[in-house]
This record gives C-alpha cells, sequence and structure tokens, in this order.
C-alpha cells in the first residue's frame, strides 16, 4: 500500500530529496507538497543572476509543472501550512485544504531577519529571498533612483550589484568594519569594497541603522551618527533566521532551528526535517551544499534505509557578481596556534591567504585569482600534510614540483576525488565517468546527469575544462543550441539560409540544410512555417500541417477537446447589435461558458469542433472576424476611454487603438503580439507591460516596447516620442516588422530586444528614417496576404476535412 | 473469431502529414497519413490526459499531442522518449488507398 507523504515547503533542499526518493524508492509514496511561494521549485541560489539580468526565471526552473504531473506529485502552490495536528497526523493550509499524511517533512527554510527600527514596515522596504523580492526589485529599479542595502554580506552583495547594474544608484550600509567579514579577512574584504566603488557603489562600513525615514513610503535612512541616507528602495539582506514557527505550535522539540537526528529526524518518529530550517548537531546551515547531504540521507529514510547519517563538512562560498573572483573556504580566524602564509600582488588586484594548523590547512581565502580554490579544498579535506610544500603552496597547484602548468593541465592532475561542485558535492571522477559512460558531449547534458554546475554555477569553467579534457576536439563550448534534434543549426542560421538560399518550402529548407529526419518534428516544422511565411509572403504556401491546432483550426483547444471562439472587438469596444448577435450564437449553439477576457473581448468556451463553422458563419454575418486568440500573431489591442470622455485623456486612445488594430490585424509574428494605447499617463490600459504600448501625452505619443506581464513581468522600455497619430502608427508597425524578421519563432519581443539591444532597435526605428520605412513598407506588402478572415474562410469550405470526422461507424454493426 | 474489417474512407481523405476521425460508439478513433502516405489508427485517446491525438503535429511515424507535447509512436502506440505510457493502436488494412480498420478491437477498445 503507498503511504502518504507530506512537505512542507517546496524549496531546494526537499526537491533534491525527492529526487533521490524517487529514484529509490519509485511508487512507494503518495505525495503532496505545499508551498507558500505560489510556484514551483526553482533554483534561489540563481536569484541573483536573474536580478542582473544574466538569467531569466524560466532557466532557473529545476522542476517545471510537468515534473509533478510526471511523477504524479500534488503541488498546492500558494498555500501556506498554519497547522500541524500530531494526533490525528493532518496539515492545515491557509486555504483551508487538510491533507493527512504517514510521514511528514517540514523544509520551510528560513526568513529574512528584519531590524527592528522605526519604519522598517514603510512601502518600499523589502528583504531579497524569492522571486517576488526580484521583481519588486526589477520594478523599483526602472525609476533608476536611489537605493540603499543594509547588509554587506553576500546577499545584500549580489542585491547591490544587480540593482546597480539595473541603473540604480546603490549605497550599501555594513555594520562591520569591512565587508563580507563572515567569510574575508579584513585585507580580501579591503579589495572587494575598493571592486565595488570602482562599479559605483557606495559603501559605507561602520553603519548603524537607528530608522527608516519616510511618509508611508521610504524617502531615506538615518544612521545613529545623525546622517541620512535618501532611498526610494530599501533593501534589508542582514541575515536569516530558520523558519522554525510551525514546529514550535506543534510542540517539537526547537533550539536555533528544529532539532534533529543525524537521520533528519525530528522529536516525533513520523516527523522530518531539513533544509535551512533543521538544526544538526547544533548547526544550522544557509548554503545549499550541507543541504543536498540531508536531502540525501532523509530520502534514504523514507525509503527504508535507516544507517544513512548526516556528516557536516564546510562548504566553501563564493560571490556571484560577474567580474569579481572569491573564494573563501573554513575557518580563518588569527590565533596563537596558527600559522599563515600570504601572497599579495596588487598590481593584478590579487590576495591569497592559506590558514594552517599542525601543518594542515584549515582555511583560506582567494581573491581575485580563484582557479585554486578545488585544489586548496582537496588538501584540505584530506588534511594533507603541506610541510613538503610548504615553500610553493600559496602560488597554488601549478607550483608544486616541476614547471608550471597551464590550467588545463592543473585540471588535469586534480586526483578523481577533488571537488568540484561544491553545491552539488560531485568529484572530478564521477563527471568524467559519467561524460564517458554515457556518451555526453553538451554542458546540459552534463548538469543533468551529473547536477555538476547545476546550481550557483560558478563552478561552470572547471566542468567546461573536464569536458574539453575528456573529450578534446569533440566539444566546443561556444557551440550554437541547435534548433531542435533535427538539426545542429541555430534558429538564426535557419534564418539566415532560408534568405540567402531563398528557401521557399519545407521540403527545400530540410533538403539544402541537411535536415537529420525526414519530416521534422513539432517542434521545427511550426518554427519553419512562420520563417517562410514571413520571408516569402507572397509565393509562400502556408502548411497547415506544420501549425499547431489552434492556428490550424482558428480556434483554442481546450483540456477536454473541445474549443473556445473569441471574436475580434476592435481596441475593446462593442455594441448592442454585436451583444445580441453573441447572445444568439449563445442560445443556439447551447455555448456553456462566456467569459470576458483579460484582452478586453469575449470568449465562448466548450464548443465542439463539428460546430465551429457553423458558430462562425452566424458571427460572421453579425461581422465578427476572428480574434486569432490563438495566434502567434496579432492578439489585442487594449484601449483606455481616452480624450473622447476621460477628463485627463490627451489623444483619441480608443481611436488610435482601433486604427492599430484595423491595420495589423492577421499578421503572424514570431510569438504572440499584444498592444495597448493609454490616454494619459496614468495608463489604464495597462500599456507599459506590453509587447508594444503607446502612452498618450499633450505633446504626442510615447511609443512603449518590450514588456512583458505574463511568465516574466517585465515594464516596457521607451522606444521615442512621436508628434502625430501617423508616424505613431508607422513607428510601431516598423518595429513589429523589425521583430517579424529577426526573432526566433516564439520568442516575445522583450527576449528579443534584449537579445539585440534597445540602442540598436532605437536606432534603426526612431533614428534612420529610410530603415524604418522600408520596415512599413514590407508589412504593408504582406499583409496583403494575411488580412483575410480565416472564420469566412472556413465557412465558404476551407478545409472542411478538419471538421467532420472521416467516417461515423459501429452505431449500426455494433448491434449486430 | 473472424476479424470483421469495416471500410472507413480512403487515404486521400486525409492529408499528407495528417490524421482525421473516425466516430465510433466507443469513442474516437484517429486515422493518420504521413509523410511516406503510410497509414496508421490508434485510439484518439493521448495516455498523458486524454488529448485528442488527431489534433497534433505528424512528423515521421509519431505524433506529437496537442495539449502537453507527447510524442506517441503511431506503430506501437507507445509514447516516445522520457515519457511512459501507450495508447491502443487498430488493426487498419490499406488495400490501394481504401482504408479499413477491425472491429473486434474496436469492440475491445470498449472495455
Ligand atoms: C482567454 C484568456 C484568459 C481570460 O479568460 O481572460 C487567456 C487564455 C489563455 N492564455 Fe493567456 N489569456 C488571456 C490573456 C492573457 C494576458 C493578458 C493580456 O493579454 O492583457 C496575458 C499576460 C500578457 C502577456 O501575454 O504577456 C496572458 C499570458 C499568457 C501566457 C504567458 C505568455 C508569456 O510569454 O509569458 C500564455 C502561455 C503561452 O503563450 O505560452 C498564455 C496562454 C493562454 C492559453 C492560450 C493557454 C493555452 O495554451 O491553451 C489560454 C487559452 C484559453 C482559451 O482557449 O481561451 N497566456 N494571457 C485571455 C485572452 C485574451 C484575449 O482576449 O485574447
Ligand atoms: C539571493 C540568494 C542567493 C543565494 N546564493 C547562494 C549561493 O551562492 N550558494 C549557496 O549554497 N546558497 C545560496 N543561497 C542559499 C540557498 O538558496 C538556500 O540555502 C536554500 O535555498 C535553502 O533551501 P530550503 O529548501 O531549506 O529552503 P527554501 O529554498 O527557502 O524553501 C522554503 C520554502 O518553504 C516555503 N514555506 C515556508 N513556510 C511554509 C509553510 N508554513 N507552508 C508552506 N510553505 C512554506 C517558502 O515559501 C519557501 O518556498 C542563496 C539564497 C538567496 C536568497
Ligand atoms: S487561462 Fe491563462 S492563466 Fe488561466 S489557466 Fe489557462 S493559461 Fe493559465
Ligand atoms: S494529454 Fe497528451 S500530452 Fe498531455
Amino acid at each position: 500500500m503507498t503511504e502518504k507523504l507530506v512537505i512542507i515547503g517546496n524549496g531546494m533542499a526537499p526537491g533534491r530529496m525527492l529526487e533521490h526518493l524517487l529514484e529509490k524508492a519509485p511508487g512507494r509514496y503518495q505525495v503532496t507538497i505545499f508551498n507558500a511561494e505560489p510556484r514551483v521549485n526553482y533554483d534561489r541560489i540563481m536569484l541573483s543572476p536573474v536580478l542582473s539580468g544574466e538569467k531569466e526565471y524560466e532557466e532557473i526552473i529545476i522542476h517545471g509543472d510537468g515534473w509533478y504531473i510526471k511523477h504524479g506529485i500534488t503541488l498546492y502552490k500558494g498555500h501556506r501550512i498554519v497547522a500541524i495536528d500530531r494526533n490525528a497526523k493532518t496539515v492545515t493550509s491557509d486555504h483551508g485544504v487538510t491533507e493527512s499524511y504517514d510521514k511528514l517533512v517540514i523544509a520551510t527554510g528560513s526568513v529574512p531577519f528584519i531590524l527592528p527600527v522605526p519604519g522598517k514596515d514603510m512601502r518600499g522596504v523589502i528583504t531579497y529571498r524569492d522571486l517576488d523580492d526580484v521583481q519588486a526589485m526589477l520594478l523599483a529599479a526602472q525609476s533608476r533612483e536611489k537605493a540603499v542595502v543594509i547588509g554587506g554580506g553576500l546577499l545584500g552583495l549580489e542585491a547591490a550589484a544587480g540593482l546597480a547594474g539595473r541603473g540604480m544608484d546603490v549605497t550599501v550600509l555594513h555594520v562591520m568594519p569591512t565587508l563580507m567579514d563572515r567569510q574575508l579577512d579584513p585585507a580580501a574584504g579591503y579589495l572587494l569594497q575598493k571592486e565595488l566603488e570602482g562599479r559605483g557603489i557606495k559603501i559605507v562600513c561602520k553603519a548603524n541603522t537607528k530608522a527608516i525615514v519616510g511618509d508611508g513610503r521610504v524617502e531615506g535612512i538615518e544612521l545613529d551618527d545623525g546622517r541620512i541616507i535618501p532611498a526610494t528602495l530599501v533593501v534589508m539582506a542582514v541575515g536569516i533566521r530558520p523558519s522554525v514557527g510551525l514546529a514550535v505550535q506543534a510542540g517539537l522539540a526547537v533550539n536555533r532551528g528544529i532539532v534533529v537526528d543525524h537521520g533528519m529526524r525530528t522529536s516525533d518518529g513520523s516527523i522530518l526535517a531539513l533544509g535551512e530550517c533543521a538544526e544538526v548537531s547544533g548547526q544550522v546551515y544557509g548554503l545549499v551544499a550541507p543541504l543536498y547531504e540531508m536531502a540525501r540521507v532523509a530520502a534514504s529514510h523514507l525509503a527504508g534505509e535507516t544507517t544513512a547519517a548526516f556528516v557536516h563538512s564546510d562548504t566553501p562560498t563564493k560571490l556571484k557578481v560577474t567580474g569579481i573572483e572569491l573564494f573563501s573556504l573554513g575557518d580563518f580566524a588569527d590565533g596563537d596556534d596558527r600559522e599563515e602564509i600570504v601572497l599579495r600582488d596588487a598590481s593584478a588586484g590579487v590576495y591569497k591567504r592559506v590558514v594552517l594548523k599542525g601543518n594542515r590547512i584549515i582555511g583560506t581565502v582567494l581573491y581575485g585569482e580563484t582557479a585554486d580554490g578545488a585544489w586548496f579544498n582537496d588538501l584540505k579535506k584530506k588534511e594533507t600534510d603541506i610541510s613538503q610544500m610548504r615553500e610553493t603552496l600559496i602560488f597554488g597547484q601549478a607550483y608544486q614540483g616541476g614547471a608550471p602548468l597551464d590550467p588545463m593541465a592543473a585540471v588535469a592532475a586534480l586526483p578523481d576525488d577533488a571537488e568540484i561542485c561544491g553545491c552539488n558535492g560531485v568529484c572530478k571522477g564521477k563527471i568524467v565517468s559519467t561524460i564517458t559512460g554515457k556518451g555526453l558531449t553538451s554542458l546540459d547534458e552534463v548538469r543533468a546527469h551529473t547536477k555538476a554546475s547545476a546550481s550557483c554555477g560558478s563552478c561552470t569553467g572547471l566542468v567546461e575544462q573536464l569536458m574539453t579534457l575528456t573529450l578534446g576536439e569533440n566539444y566546443n563550448p561556444a557551440a550554437v543550441q541547435p534548433m531542435c534534434g533535427c538539426t545542429d543549426l541555430s534558429h538564426d542560421d535557419v534564418r539566415r539560409l532560408i534568405k540567402a538560399k531563398k528557401l521557399k518550402t519545407i521540403p527545400a529548407v530540410m533538403q539544402e540544410l541537411q535536415w537529420k529526419t525526414s519530416c521534422g518534428c513539432a517542434k521545427c516544422r511550426p518554427a519553419l512555417n512562420y520563417y517562410l511565411v514571413c520571408d516569402w509572403p507572397d509565393e509562400y504556401a502556408d502548411d497547415y500541417q506544420s501549425r499547431y491546432i489552434n492556428e490550424r483550426v482558428h480556434a483554442n483547444i481546450q483540456k477536454d477537446g473541445t474549443y473556445s471562439v473569441v471574436p475580434r472587438m476592435w481596441g475593446g469596444v462593442t455594441n448592442a447589435h454585436e451583444l445580441r448577435a453573441i447572445a444568439d450564437v449563445v442560445d443556439k449553439f447551447e455555448i456553456p461558458l462566456v467569459k470576458v477576457t483579460g484582452g478586453q473581448r469575449i470568449d465562448l468556451l466548450g464548443i465542439e469542433k463539428e460546430d465551429l463553422p457553423a458558430v462562425w458563419e452566424d458571427l460572421g454575418k453579425a461581422g465578427f472576424v476572428s480574434g486569432q486568440a490563438y495566434a502567434k500573431g496579432l492578439r489585442t489591442v487594449k484601449t483606455c476611454v481616452g480624450s473622447d470622455w476621460c477628463r485627463f485623456g490627451t489623444q483619441d486612445s480608443t481611436g488610435l487603438g482601433i486604427r492599430i488594430e484595423k491595420f495589423m490585424w492577421g499578421s503572424w509574428t514570431p510569438a504572440k503580439l499584444k498592444l495597448a494605447v493609454s490616454g494619459c499617463p496614468r495608463n489604464c490600459a495597462e500599456a507599459t507591460c506590453k509587447d508594444i504600448g503607446v502612452i498618450c501625452v499633450d505633446s504626442g505619443f510615447e511609443i512603449h516596447f518590450a514588456g512583458a506581464a505574463g511568465l516574466d513581468i517585465k515594464g516596457t522600455e521607451v522606444l521615442g516620442l512621436v508628434r502625430t497619430e501617423d508616424e505613431a502608427l508607422e513607428h510601431i508597425v516598423a518595429l513589429a516588422q523589425m521583430y517579424r524578421e529577426q526573432a526566433r519563432y516564439l520568442e516575445r519581443i522583450y527576449k528579443w530586444a534584449k537579445r539585440v539591444g534597445l540602442e540598436e532597435i532605437r536606432r534603426q526605428i526612431m533614428g534612420d528614417a529610410v530603415k524604418r520605412k522600408a520596415y512599413y513598407d514590407r508589412f504593408v506588402f504582406s499583409q496583403k496576404f494575411a488580412q483575410v478572415d480565416p472564420w469566412s474562410e472556413r465557412v465558404s469550405g476551407k478545409d472542411k476535412h478538419e471538421f467532420r470526422p472521416m467516417a461515423t461507424i459501429g452505431y449500426g454493426e455494433a448491434a449486430e | 473469431m473472424d476479424t470483421n474489417w469495416i471500410a472507413i474512407g480512403n487515404i486521400a481523405d486525409i492529408p499528407l502529414r495528417g490524421a482525421r476521425c473516425v466516430k465510433t460508439p466507443q469513442g474516437k478513433i484517429a486515422v493518420f497519413r504521413t509523410a511516406e502516405n503510410e497509414a496508421f489508427a490508434v485510439e484518439d485517446h493521448c495516455p498523458h490526459k486524454g488529448g485528442p491525438l488527431s489534433q497534433g503535429i505528424v512528423h515521421a511515424r509519431a505524433v506529437t499531442c496537442p495539449l502537453h507535447n507527447w510524442v506517441i509512436s503511431l506503430e506501437t502506440g507507445k509514447a516516445l522518449g522520457a515519457d511512459e505510457g501507450a495508447v491502443k493502436t487498430i488493426p487498419l488494412r490499406n488495400e490501394d488507398g481504401a482504408l479499413f480498420i477491425a472491429l473486434e478491437s474496436l469492440m475491445m477498445a470498449a472495455e
């Protein structure tokens, strides 16, 4: 019989535990997870690269929704557990869901510590723990105003670097005399401070925060000495506390963290705890490596292997700020029984210090050059007696015996059990043997199979060196991401070659570009179809069999196989005649749900495929055309009421929106394209989170682009200001065409813009009238072929086969 | 028991790299036509969450389900790649383009 396993918290520790458990004891448990955060399990460590813009949220997801489905795991997103009833063996969430358990795992992580100063609850004060915090910071950063980060530790500095990179004026307040004092000695802390100051970040050490000042919203920080530092955003990164409230309430033994034994068992035999909330042998942890060790142990116990025990080990710390090399490990306090070896190279900005006790390394700080980190870690872990190499130790592995080694040779010289990935505890031997054993050739594959470099990524260089070492010429780190398994070419290469070689059909592309499969797959075919439609609008015959079902039948497929139908409602404006026609269709076809969409129009859901042409016929008679709510193409242009009605309106935003929609409907784009026009900066049409948006102002039209409000949330960038409606239309259309011609399939404008650069886009669209006009003309040309209402085409008989069964059998015969 | 072959139409009724449905009292059957002009029939019900396979994209001898992109082999009915599951295949005869499916298996599909 399957037992019920309930997990509270869906962070990195329990995520890893489940991976082990599914491997060790598949099917043994029916797993339910409650997570206060409304999302799947992601790599929290990588929030800093998301903040700095080096990664996207999607890239740091560890387990996507599909993973939970695949493993039959129920995940309650956005459910905080508020009570554990140990007698009844149940947990209850804040939304009132109660679930019983045979085994319970508490993995509630930590909560950021908030300085108990006046003003701490003011708007504009945030912490740095989860994606919501990052999003709040990104939003605040758009103002390009002043930010203060309280705390000069790992988190604080990563936040500061990220915010500075996003254009904010950042000051870091640190209470101790030097930065990262828990991981760095004063000398390294000083070098770090100099480096950050060189990047424009202001740093105030020995700074005691007295109060946060402001009037409901943050205006600044007051220090002990009376100084006031102005700020519109305050990030508190002064430490974390294990999140133990729930365990305390449930009457479990709690110290600093939830007390567990070496098998991760709490004082209640049915309950385990792991992660940052757990305390083993008096220690709580704040880096993932030991948490992953806990995960391994907890999974073993849940799988019935009760001998597994947690072993403590020191984890090296690295700062994930691009361009700053910093490594710190173990204990480096001064002491009578300790000796140290120091190397300074001021011109190169390098500082290295190794702390020894009885000829064995107990601590290491490396700044400016960290390549030997893995080697020092290895010596420390093995407690190697270093007296033989004492003279040259500090110069690193390359200098031990014989000639200096190049970096590659240094990696080659590492022993098989040298740890390469600290986060996941993966050693060199494991990586090399997996590469050869499984025939891996890409970094992604190595990450998937070994987990090395899959968490904080700071060992990526080492892993790549190992790959080069193992695979020789077969590994090319700069290799492009191919479109799909059917080709080695990237999207960009394919787009370029389609034009250069004048390829005008899918079979021609596959033949000329040496596709590896006979007729592609569901990834490349829709992409190729789009590229060909875009590049040869007059010549290419659209291949409907290479379109996703929604685009093939011009309606959105639903989970039960029925379809939804969304007619255009230009600019969100309708009238009694249209509404009556919709009402009649709903009655006639007994349509189960009528819903107002987020795109300012009406969705009719639950229509049988066979009924679609008849529904369209009736809608068509009332003047409706397809809203293309299914298309990688122009979707909606949302508008507000504008100057015709609104007392603040500066221009006719409704009219402009309708004009744009009528001009652009029917066009296919790399990914969906959504627009909005707001009549004034109050922005009621939400134009500043759209692919392209317009904010009307007295002096004209401010054109925005590259916003997002779906999987990602991102405010738009300003393209520029134009004076007339005609100019606004020309600029918008030209921008859309530039995007159509350059983006990769399924790449929204904001991702494309990030890749090609905002400046480049502004240069071509705002700054180069000839280019702009050429883009505009090409769009207009392609519209000649695109602006055909697909619904009326289907009503008049096109693709009849799609909407009728091939045969209807069995009803008579089956009875015989 | 004799197999009872039932005519369902001609292969030309199905678009190349496409599919059509056959309605039966036990549910829909998806009949596919590959780029190489081969025909296959399977239950129109994805092993994952019941998606209508007939609405997917057909490539080689496989179809990608329209709901969550599982790839199903038309020959074996099995999910390809990392996914696990299988859909029932239906015996199909192709006589110069005239297509027939077997009724017994239809009855079994009803269980
Ligand atoms: C109907 C509607 C929800 C509603 O009831 O309001 C809707 C429904 C769907 N959305 Fe949406 N989205 C709807 C407005 C939005 C909006 C709001 C807006 O447009 O102002 C957003 C956020 C804005 C944006 O796009 O950035 C939105 C962001 C998404 C996303 C995330 C896209 C992204 O790149 O981040 C998806 C997933 C995707 O496209 O891959 C999605 C996908 C879907 C799909 C197509 C899911 C699917 O693949 O089947 C849903 C189709 C349901 C159906 O058959 O009708 N929908 N969706 C809205 C239709 C608007 C319309 O009139 O056409
Ligand atoms: C910005 C940042 C950078 C970092 N960088 C590094 C690094 O470089 N190297 C490194 O090793 N570590 C780093 N860390 C630390 C690392 O991310 C954490 O140690 C690790 O994520 C902790 O995992 P966990 O599973 O214990 O808890 P978490 O990942 O915090 O997960 C706990 C989850 O439980 C949920 N939860 C809490 N209470 C409840 C409840 N009552 N009911 C339901 N759900 C609940 C929370 O919402 C949360 O999602 C970093 C952390 C941050 C924030
Ligand atoms: S309509 Fe949009 S938000 Fe709602 S479930 Fe579907 S995809 Fe998700
Ligand atoms: S139902 Fe087919 S992939 Fe989900």
